[in-house]
């Protein structure tokens, strides 16, 4: 379909323009993102109609606040996914908010691997760097980071689901990340 | 393990959006004034948007696209807002006492209970929009790039100061030198819009009131900050003479 901008144009680049109302820059910005977007949204909520609908309340936060986005905070992927993930687990949240959400006892789906790893996608460099420093961390510091950002469970809920006290669950998420983070910067 | 210590482990389940919604206040608090916690919170943040990156892609179909651009093109973008001329100190001390005055008429009970839950429901709400913008907006409001510093003297000669970034739509809330307060009672924070109008912007503990306070709500169409003490739990109005009332001129 015909663009009136660069089509090599960094999706950054993209981004600033739109942060000043360029419509045109903004098509460029949905068409390289909105398939991670949606993506990250089937993920999270398991469910096509909903990510359709998450996929555009993300889109359209993206053009309302792009004059946010600073490229020192990191990639425009990297922000836009951070608004998804956001948006994913807020839906997720509100669609169980019925059940007294405030300290919700979690079943885990069994029709849904608890430890998904093995859902990670290996078909870039990158993946595959992610996929080998998810695996090296220990299965007690793994576990409580899939647990969180791919379904959305709060630390308290995270606690409920695996039977540990909610202040070691806070540790290893935290003693995880930084572990997952110099991984990936010692493979880079 | 200090509490201090102890409040930083949450910065895992924080960038991970695991916090529930009052510890995420909490937590932004800490944040707002410790250099060092949001820079590991950006680093940790960057090492958690990987996990976001690493998912299958999942193309759009034709028609959500269609729908999407054509929402887009209705749809307004957030601009910062254009704030006019700040009203005299002695305008916004006469607000305050005005809607303490206000309060005080509404002092029937069954009003009062109104009142409370109406701020309850705004409360809610405001902890979930809260909670929903998080992250990105409040770790950069005292190194956003259009930040601006409003600081008095309050009541006593305790040093204050607000820090404003319109583009990230917080503020944060700074005080050396407040009395610790007694019997559970709290400082409140408020905004003061042009109209007089006052609005709450989050408390801060009586025990410990020293330190900088990511305030709830924006900034947007206030024109000044101003503190008071309240009973536990806080006021939907101010309910005492404020101890002071910090201008945010242009």
């Amino acid at each position: 379909m015909p663009h009136s901008f660069d089509p090599d144009a960094r999706v950054e680049d993209l981004l600033a323009r739109v942060a000043g109302g360029d419509h045109d820059a903004f098509t460029g910005v949905y068409d390289a993102l909105s398939g991670s977007v949606m993506g990250l949204a089937c993920r999270i909520l398991r469910d096509v109609a909903q990510a359709e609908e998450v996929t555009q309340e993300v889109m359209i936060e993206v053009w309302r606040t792009a004059d946010r986005y600073s490229p020192e905070r990191g990639t425009a992927k990297a922000w836009v996914l951070t608004v998804a993930h956001r948006r994913a687990v807020d839906r997720v949240r509100s669609a169980q908010a019925g059940s007294a959400r405030e300290h919700r006892t979690v079943t885990l789906e069994p029709q849904r691997p608890f430890d998904e790893v093995a859902e990670i996608v290996q078909d870039h460099d990158e993946q595959r760097r992610l996929h080998r420093c998810l695996t090296a961390l220990a299965r007690q510091e793994r576990v409580p980071l899939m647990l969180a950002y791919y379904q959305g469970l709060t630390y308290l809920e995270v606690a409920d689901a695996l039977s540990t006290p909610e202040g070691t669950v806070k540790s290893r998420m935290r003693a995880g990340l930084r572990r997952l983070r110099a991984c990936l910067e010692a493979d880079a | 393990m200090t509490p201090e210590e102890d409040r930083h482990l949450a910065v895992g389940a924080y960038v991970l959006y695991a916090l529930p919604p009052a510890e995420e206040s909490a937590f932004e608090n800490h944040l707002a004034g410790c250099e060092q916690c949001r820079r590991e919170a950006a680093d940790l943040l960057r090492a958690t948007a990987r996990l976001g990156a690493s998912v299958q892609n999942v193309p759009v179909t034709p028609q959500a696209r269609a729908r999407t651009l054509q929402a887009v093109a209705h749809t307004r973008q957030d601009r910062v807002p254009h704030r006019s001329r700040a009203p005299s100190h002695r305008v916004l001390r006469f607000a305050l006492a005005a809607s303490i005055a206000a309060a005080a008429v509404l002092g029937g009970i069954a009003v009062r209970q109104h009142v409370e839950a109406d701020d309850a429901r705004t409360r809610a709400a405001l902890a979930e929009q809260q909670a929903r913008t998080a992250g990105a907006a409040i770790t950069e409001v005292l190194t956003a790039p259009d930040a601006t510093v409003h600081s008095a003297s309050l009541t006593g000669g305790t040093a204050a100061a607000v820090v404003v970034s319109l583009d990230e739509a917080r503020a944060v809330f700074a005080a050396y030198g407040l009395p610790a307060l007694t019997g559970g009672k709290v400082y409140e924070l408020w905004y003061a819009a042009e109209a007089g109008d006052v609005r709450p912007a989050g408390l801060v503990a009586g025990s410990a009131p020293n330190g900088s306070h990511v305030l709830k709500g924006s900034p947007a169409d206030a024109v000044a900050v101003g503190i008071t003490v309240e009973p536990a739990g806080g006021s939907p109005q101010p309910t005492t003479e404020p101890l002071g009332v910090i201008p945010l001129d242009v």
